[in-house]
């Protein structure tokens, strides 16, 4: 239960640890929070040559407000974007589901990048970020680059990232004020991964949805959007929602799997339930018609 | 390998050793600094038994490498009692509420306890309570525990409940 021997390095700009990433040629791996990756290497799990610590790097850190749209750093801790006072205006589903990450004690480290880069299918913010349609800064020694979140991800931990690259930010479009806000997971105890999750968030004008994004988490190899239901939503008066028929087509849109802590079937019929249950919450006055 | 002059300020004490980078902040603790107060249980971040406050946060000591800690100012266990004995207030709530047996969790339950309710914090029941998912227990099945941070929670920060 204790590492491997590793080098260390502590860089203090985005240019050093992208020169250091460079150098190491795929031999080092990057520490953000760590709350991931030490316990792979207590484990052996992970045993880099390198591993280089993002902690020192200012430049990643912190949340800031874009061209219609919030920026937040890689390096920005948990503890953080749930206390901001930006972000809880901005974009409220967000804080909803980082309070649902980890502890207490693990979000005071772990960083919203490092969530978002590490790629956990069951996670709660890669699926926001898919959700939200949410913008992935990448820079390496090769130039910067973007990706939206819906095409980072090619299964379970794995993305578009190169070895040689990091994430320094994520930026969030922005919802109008007023927007709906959706999340729900279940888990078996609180802290511990989803066994299935929803989160999401709709536009409503005129009476009629304007804007939809949703997102399952723990329902397949990667967080998946949930398209079909997303355009069965669309230009629907709130009235016409068919809560069900809506959760039946989102379940058909997941590839959910078989694990030992639940099976795939558990995961369907859930995760029909808590979609059709979170819509009907979202609008409680379709409820009282 | 990389081995590193590491310094940090452990309960109100300058301490400088060195360790190779890949020793763990509670390793560390114990090992280097003689702070056996900390626990170390699954050392993977689940069981909460190694949490301790760095600059004024508590986290699981076991999931932060001693050399992130350098400069930092740490506090475990054995930091918070008096010099003469008298315990600290998260200490004495839990004394006076059976809240352990075994005493193996006792150490990390205190420091989150004490990071939430230090002065300056903001911490209600619900957050305190909530912070417990935190910590396993495996004697007391947490009913001292809730009640001890429920006396804590409706105390003024700082001060004996």
């Amino acid at each position: 239960m204790k590492p491997a021997p590793f080098d260390y390095l502590a860089p203090v700009t985005v240019e050093e640890a992208c020169a250091a990433l460079a150098e190491a040629g795929g031999g080092a791996t990057l520490l953000a929070g760590g709350q991931t990756l030490l316990p792979l290497l207590n484990l052996r799990m992970s045993q880099p040559f390198i591993v280089i610590d993002l902690n020192r790097v200012a430049a990643l850190k912190g949340i800031s407000r874009g061209q219609a749209c919030t920026r937040i750093g890689a390096m920005t801790r948990q503890c953080e974007a749930i206390a901001s006072a930006e972000l809880a205006r901005a974009l409220p589903v967000l804080v909803k589901a980082v309070k649902h990450v980890g502890h207490h004690q693990t979000r005071n480290r772990g960083t919203v990048g490092g969530s978002i880069a590490l790629g956990e299918p069951a996670a709660e913010l890669p699926a926001t970020a898919v959700a939200l349609d949410a913008i992935i800064e990448i820079v390496s020694v090769r130039g910067k680059r973007e990706t939206a979140a819906g095409e980072f991800y090619l299964g379970p931990y794995m993305t578009t990232l190169e070895p040689d690259e990091l994430v320094t930010a994520i930026r969030f479009p922005d919802w109008p004020q007023g927007h709906i806000t959706l999340f729900r997971e279940v888990a078996q105890r609180p802290g511990d991964f989803a066994l299935v999750g929803l989160v999401g968030a709709l536009v409503v004008e005129d009476g009629k949805v304007a804007r939809a994004g949703l997102a399952w988490f723990g329902m397949g190899p990667t967080p998946i959007r949930a398209r079909s239901a997303e355009r069965m939503l669309l230009g629907q008066p709130l009235e016409a929602i068919e809560a069900n028929a809506v959760a039946e087509r989102a379940v058909a849109d997941t590839a959910p799997f078989d694990d030992h802590h639940a099976s795939a079937e558990y995961r369907r019929t859930v995760g029909a339930r808590i979609f059709a249950r979170t819509l009907r919450e979202a609008f409680p006055a379709k409820e009282a018609a | 390998m990389s081995e590193h002059r590491i310094s940090m300020t452990i309960n109100g004490l300058r301490h400088v050793s060195n360790a190779e980078a890949r020793v763990s902040l509670s390793d560390f603790l114990r090992g280097n600094a003689g702070c056996t107060g900390v626990h170390i249980g699954c050392e993977h971040g689940v069981c909460g038994a190694c949490t301790v406050i760095v600059d004024g946060l508590a986290v699981r000591g076991c999931l932060m490498l001693a050399v992130q800690a350098e400069g930092a100012e740490v506090t475990t266990v054995e930091g918070l009692a008096a010099g003469d004995g008298t315990l600290h207030p998260v200490q004495q709530a839990l004394y006076d509420e059976f809240a352990l047996q075994c005493g193996f969790c006792t150490p990390g339950v205190v420091m989150t306890l004490a990071a939430l309710t230090a002065p300056g914090s903001k911490a209600n029941e619900q957050q305190l309570l909530a912070a417990m998912s935190g910590h396993i227990c495996r004697c007391t099945g947490y009913q001292g525990i809730r009640r001890a941070a429920k006396k804590l929670a409706a105390a003024p920060a700082g001060e004996q409940p």
